[in-house]
C-alpha cells in the first residue's frame, strides 16, 4: 500500500513536463536494463537474429545447394576439415551438409515461421478479442466459447491435424500455428479489452459519438496492447517450438529447407551410433533461442506491469 | 417557466439480468424466477430550460447516473423518452451510439479514467469536432489552442499525455473535450467529486465563468448539497429512483418540502455551525432491485403513515415552480400525527 | 492526563526514481483520552502516510526516518516488530477508507472478529464471539447476532464499515486512527458513523484520530485539528480555534474555498496553482507560491508564530481575534 501512495505523491505535477516519446522509451529501457538476465537474453537474440537472416553472408556453406554437398563428407566430427578445405565446426550430416550452416539456415526458417505466425496470429487474436469484448451479448458468447474450446486442447495437436490436412510447406505451417495460437492471442485482448471498455474514456468516445471503428481502433486498442507485447513474445518462442515438434514428428518442413526441427529429426536417427552432434546442436539452438525469447518477454512483463512503475 | 430545450418525459430504465440457460432451467422446473431487474430511474419527468442549470442530488442507488447516462443517449430508456428541442437524443432505440445527438456532451467524475491515456490532449479535445466537421482541418489547432486557454490552461500543452497533468487540470481538459463540441447541453457527473477542495474551487469558478459567457445549459449531477446548491439554479432530489422533490435551489434550501430532502439536509456537516449534534436518518438505503412498496421512503421516514406503506405518492405541485412526491402534501398518510398539510 | 497518543517529530520518507520524497516532514502532535483530532489536507499532504506511520505500517520503498510514536507513554518505534504487532489492534488500531482491506470475502464477519480477539486474548470461542457481538452493539449495529452470521459481501457499505469499526474496537485501544472512513459513503449513512464515533469518544473515553480532506465533517466532529501541507502541520488548535479565526493563509484559503458559506453563484475565492509536488521541494515556506501575503522572507522555513494552544508555521500569519 505504501508503493500506492508513493505513486500517488509523485503523480501530482504542478506544470507538466514535456514528455515524448523518445524520453518514455529511455524509460522503459531503465527498467528494463535492470535485469542482467534480461539484457543477456536480449543479446543472445539479437546475436541469433544477425546470424540467422544473415546465414548467407556468414555461413560457411549453402545447405540448400545440392552442388555443394559432398557424400565423403559425411558424417565428419566436429573440428574435421572436410573437403571443402575449411573447418567444419560442429561436423556434417549424413550427407556431407556443415552443421554449423543448417543451424544457420534453419534458424532462420524458424524465425520467419516464428515470427509470421505470431504477428498473424496476434492480428486475428485482436480482431477477434476486441469484437467480442466490444459488442459483447450473443456475439462475445460465441467467440469466446470457440477460443475457449481450442484453449481446452493441446495447441500441437491442432497444428497436427491441420498440417495433415493442408500438407507441408513454409506457409501451411504458418497457417496451421495461426490457427492453433490465435486463441491466446484472443483470450487476453478480450481480458484487457473488458476492462478497458468499462473505463470512462471509452463512454466519452462513444457519447460523443465517435464511430465504433475509431473507439475500437484508436482507443481501445491502444490501451489492451502492453499485456499483448508479452503474450507475443512468449508465443513467438512457443510457434518456433512448435514447428520444430511439427517437423521433428516428420509432418513440418523437409530437409531440403531445413528448420531447426527437421535438424533435429534428421539427427535424432544416428544419436545411438555417437554421432550426437547431429541432434545435440540443432537441439541446443532452439533450446537458447526459446529461453532467451522467454527471458526477454518475462522482463517485459515485469516492466509493463502497472503495480511495478515507481 | 420559458420554452424548455430538454424535456425527460416519463422515462424509466430498468436494467435486467436474465439467469443462464441452466439456471433458467431449473427456474422452469422448480416455478422460481431468478430474473433479477434494477429500477434504476423509474418514471421521472423533468425539464431544462436554455441557460437553466439544474442539479440532480441524491444517495447511491437514487439513479442519478443512470438518469445522466440516459439524458447524454448511452443508455437507451426503458419507458419515455428525451428530447432536446423535439428531437430525441438517441435516434435509435437499438442502441446503436453512433446515431447520437452531438449536442449533448458529458462530463464525468474521474478525470484519471475519463481521458485516453494514450492520446494528446490536443488529440483528445480535437478528435470529435474534427470527425463531425464542425471545424475546418486548417482551424483545428488554433481551436484547441483557443480551448485550453478558455479552461484556465496554456495553449502549448496540447502536446502533452495526459498522465502528466494533476487531477484538476484533467478536468479542465475533459471539460474542454466537451466545449469542442459546441454541446446544447452539458450532462456534467459529479464532475468535481474527485477534486480537492481547492481544486473543486477553481473547477467551480470555471464552471460558472463558462456559464457566464457561454449561456450554457447543463445538467448537474452530485451528491454534495453545497456545491448544487452554489452553482444549480433548480435541484431535483431523487431517492431510489424516482424525483422525490424539484424546486428552485434557493426555495429548496430555505423550505424543504419532503421528509427525505429535510433529512438530507439535516445529515450534512456543514462548516461553522461548530460541533454539531448529529441527526443521522435511520436505516439503510434500501436495495433498487427490490424497491419498498408504496412511498420508497417510507421505512425510513418518521411522518410515514399507513398511506405510505400502500401507495406511491403523485408529483404534486404545491406552488408554480415547485413539485413534490409525499402524501403529507397531497390530503395526509392516513394517519392523524402525519396529516399535517 | 497523559496523553493517548503522542507524536513528536515523526518524518516518513520514500524513495522514488525522481528522488527522495518526505512525504511526513517533522510531525508533532497529542490526542488525549476521549478526544478527536481530525487530520486535515488535500491529496499529497501526508495525512494518510501519517496514519500508516504511526500503525508502523510503511513498506518499501518508504521508510520513517526519525521521530517518536507513543502510545500510552511507550515509544512504538523503539519496539521490535513483535512487541509493535503486540500493540497493533490492542493499544492501537486502525480502520480504513475501504473496509474490504480489514475484511476477509471468505469468512464470516464472526468468525473473523472472533479471531481478531483471539490473536491477543486466550478465550474460548464462546467468549469471542460474544466480544464480537458487544462490538457491532456498540456501533450501534441493529440485530447483531444475526450481522455476525454474515458475509462481508451481504453487508452494505455503511454496515461494512461499521464491522471496520467495531473490529478496531474489539480490544478498547486507548487509540484509533481511523483513515478517511467514511469518504466512500452516503452522506446519510455518514451522519450515522460520525455520531457513533463521537459516543466512542465520549463515553468510551478512546483517542481518535481521523484523517480527512472534508473541513466540514472535521468541524462538526473533531474536538482538534491540525491541518497538513506539503508533509507538515501548518497549523494545530482546538476545532473552534481553526474554522472560526484561522491563522495560516493556507487554512483560511482552504476554509473560503468550500462552497456552502458563499453567496449561490459568485465565484468561490480560490487558491491559486495546484498542491506541490513533494519531489525536489524548495526549501523555506513550501506554500509561498500559492500564498497570498508570501514575501521574501517566506524563502526561509517559518517557526511556530502562534501560541502553543494554536500553532501556525507562517511568517505572515493571520490576526488572532
Amino acid at each position: 500500500m505504501s508503493e500506492i501512495i508513493a505513486e500517488n505523491i509523485a503523480a501530482v505535477p504542478s506544470a507538466p513536463p514535456v514528455e515524448t516519446r523518445a524520453k518514455r522509451l529511455r524509460n522503459f529501457w531503465s527498467d528494463f536494463r535492470e535485469s542482467w538476465v534480461a539484457v543477456g537474453a536480449l543479446t543472445v537474440i539479437a546475436v541469433l537474429l544477425f546470424l540467422s537472416f544473415g546465414a548467407p553472408l556468414v555461413s560457411p556453406q549453402d545447405p540448400y545447394d545440392m552442388a555443394m554437398l559432398d557424400w565423403l563428407d559425411a558424417f565428419l566430427r566436429p573440428g574435421t576439415e572436410g573437403s571443402g578445405g575449411y573447418t567444419h565446426l560442429l561436423g556434417t550430416d549424413n550427407a556431407g551438409r556443415d552443421m554449423l550452416s543448417a543451424i544457420f539456415y534453419g534458424l532462420r526458417t524458424s524465425f520467419v515461421i516464428g515470427l509470421s505466425a505470431g504477428a498473424c496470429a496476434l492480428l486475428v487474436g485482436i480482431v477477434v478479442g476486441l469484437t467480442a469484448a466490444y459488442f459483447g451479448g450473443r456475439i462475445e458468447a460465441l467467440l469466446m466459447r470457440i477460443v475457449d474450446l481450442q484453449l481446452s486442447m493441446p495447441a500441437i495437436l491442432l497444428a497436427l491435424v491441420l498440417v495433415a490436412m493442408l500438407g507441408q510447406g513454409i506457409g501451411q505451417i504458418i497457417l496451421a500455428l495461426v490457427v492453433a495460437q490465435y486463441a491466446y492471442f484472443a483470450r487476453t485482448t478480450h481480458g484487457a479489452a473488458k476492462v478497458e471498455r468499462g473505463k470512462d474514456y471509452i463512454e466519452a468516445a462513444r457519447s460523443t459519438p465517435l464511430p465504433t471503428h475509431r473507439v475500437l481502433f484508436k482507443h481501445l486498442l491502444p490501451n489492451v496492447l502492453p499485456p499483448l507485447i508479452v503474450v507475443a513474445t512468449v508465443q513467438v518462442a512457443s510457434a518456433i517450438a512448435l514447428e520444430a515438434t511439427l517437423s521433428f514428428l516428420g509432418v513440418g518442413l523437409p530437409l531440403t529447407e531445413p528448420s531447426l526441427g527437421s535438424l533435429i529429426s534428421n539427427g535424432f536417427k544416428y544419436i545411438h551410433s555417437d554421432r550426437y552432434w547431429l541432434s545435440i546442436y540443432p537441439g541446443l539452438a532452439l533450446m537458447v533461442t526459446v529461453v532467451a525469447i522467454n527471458l526477454v518477454g518475462d522482463q517485459v512483463r515485469k516492466v509493463l506491469d502497472p503495480r511495478n512503475s515507481r | 417557466m420559458t420554452d424548455p430545450i430538454l424535456k425527460i418525459d416519463g422515462v424509466s430504465k430498468r436494467f435486467t439480468r436474465k439467469p443462464g440457460p441452466i439456471v433458467s432451467g431449473i427456474d422452469k422446473l422448480t416455478g422460481r424466477n431468478s430474473t433479477q431487474t434494477v429500477h434504476a430511474v423509474n418514471d421521472v419527468t423533468l425539464s431544462v430550460a436554455r441557460g437553466e442549470v439544474l442539479g440532480i442530488v441524491g444517495e447511491s442507488g437514487c439513479g442519478k447516473s443512470s438518469m445522466g447516462r440516459v439524458v447524454s443517449g448511452i443508455y437507451a430508456p426503458t419507458e419515455g423518452t428525451v428530447t432536446l428541442e423535439g428531437k430525441p437524443v438517441a435516434r435509435d432505440h437499438r442502441g446503436n451510439v453512433e446515431k447520437l445527438t452531438t449536442r449533448v456532451q458529458m462530463i464525468h467524475q474521474d478525470p484519471f479514467a475519463s481521458l485516453n491515456p494514450r492520446m494528446k490532449v490536443g488529440e483528445i479535445i480535437a478528435e470529435g469536432p474534427r470527425i463531425h466537421g464542425l471545424i475546418p482541418a486548417r482551424e483545428v489547432q488554433e481551436r484547441v489552442r483557443s480551448l485550453l486557454e478558455q479552461v484556465g490552461l496554456e495553449g502549448a500543452y496540447a502536446n502533452r499525455l495526459p498522465h502528466q497533468f494533476s487531477g484538476g487540470q484533467r478536468q479542465r481538459v475533459a471539460i474542454a473535450r466537451a466545449l469542442a463540441m459546441q454541446p446544447d447541453l452539458l450532462v456534467l457527473d459529479e464532475a468535481v467529486a474527485s477534486l480537492d477542495v481547492s481544486i473543486q474551487a477553481q473547477v467551480l469558478n470555471l464552471f460558472m465563468k463558462l456559464r457566464r459567457e457561454l449561456d450554457l445549459t447543463a445538467l448537474f449531477i452530485s451528491h454534495d448539497l453545497s456545491v448544487v446548491r452554489h452553482v444549480c439554479d433548480r435541484v431535483a432530489i431523487m431517492y431510489l429512483g424516482r424525483v422525490v422533490e424539484t424546486a428552485p435551489a434557493d426555495e429548496l434550501y430555505a423550505k424543504p418540502l419532503h421528509p427525505y430532502t429535510e433529512a438530507l439536509f439535516g445529515s450534512v456537516p456543514t462548516l461553522g455551525t461548530g460541533r454539531a449534534r448529529f441527526h443521522p436518518i435511520k436505516g439503510e438505503i434500501p436495495s433498487p432491485i427490490n424497491p419498498p412498496k408504496g412511498c420508497a421512503f417510507h421505512p425510513r421516514c418518521p411522518l410515514a403513515g399507513p398511506r405510505c406503506k400502500a401507495e406511491v405518492p403523485r408529483l404534486v405541485t404545491p406552488s408554480d415552480n415547485r413539485s413534490v412526491a409525499c402524501h403529507l402534501q397531497d390530503g395526509g398518510t392516513g394517519t392523524q400525527t402525519g396529516a399535517t398539510a | 492526563m497523559s496523553a493517548a497518543l503522542e507524536v513528536k517529530g515523526l518524518t516518513t520518507q520514500f524513495s522514488t526514481r525522481k528522488g527522495a520524497v518526505t512525504a511526513v516532514n517533522d510531525v508533532s502532535f497529542s490526542v488525549q483520552p476521549g478526544r478527536i483530532l481530525g487530520l486535515v489536507g488535500e491529496s499529497g499532504s501526508g495525512k494518510s502516510v501519517t496514519g500508516f506511520s504511526i500503525m508502523g505500517l510503511i513498506d518499501e520503498p518508504g521508510r520513517i526516518i526519525g521521530g517518536q510514536v507513543m502510545v500510552q507513554g511507550a515509544d512504538m518505534r523503539k519496539m521490535s516488530t513483535e512487541e509493535q504487532r503486540k500493540m497493533r489492534g490492542r493499544a492501537v488500531s486502525m480502520v480504513f477508507q475501504d473496509p474490504m482491506m480489514t475484511l476477509n470475502p471468505v469468512l464470516r464477519v464472526g468468525d473473523q472478529m472472533a479471531m481478531a480477539v483471539r490473536v491477543h486474548d486466550k478465550v474460548n470461542k464462546a467468549a469471542a464471539w460474544e466480544r464480537a457481538r458487544e462490538a457491532l452493539e456498540i456501533v450501534g449495529i441493529p440485530a447483531p447476532r444475526e450481522r455476525l452470521q454474515a458475509y462481508p459481501h451481504q453487508l452494505s457499505g455503511g454496515m461494512r464499515q461499521r464491522v471496520a469499526i467495531a473490529t478496531a474496537l474489539l480490544h478498547r485501544p486507548a487509540v484509533i486512527i481511523a483513515d478517511e472512513p467514511t469518504t466512500a459513503l452516503d452522506v446519510s449513512i455518514q451522519g450515522q458513523i460520525l455520531a457513533e464515533v463521537r459516543r466512542l469518544a465520549d463515553d468510551i473515553g478512546t483517542a481518535i484520530v481521523w484523517v480527512t480532506h472534508d473541513l466540514a465533517v472535521v468541524s462538526s466532529l473533531a474536538d482538534d485539528i491540525a491541518v497538513m501541507y506539503a508533509g507538515r502541520i501548518v497549523e494545530s488548535g482546538t476545532a473552534e480555534q481553526v474554522i472560526a479565526n484561522p491563522r495560516h493563509p493556507y487554512t483560511r484559503g482552504l476554509i473560503d474555498s468550500v462552497p456552502g458559506l458563499h453567496e449561490p453563484g459568485q465565484d468561490l475565492p480560490q487558491i491559486p496553482g495546484s498542491t506541490p509536488q513533494l519531489v525536489n521541494l524548495p526549501s523555506g515556506c513550501p506554500f509561498r507560491s500559492r500564498c497570498p501575503r508570501a514575501t521574501d522572507i517566506c524563502a526561509s522555513f517559518p517557526h511556530n508564530t502562534g501560541t502553543e494552544a494554536h500553532s501556525v508555521l507562517c511568517h505572515h500569519p493571520l490576526e488572532a481575534t
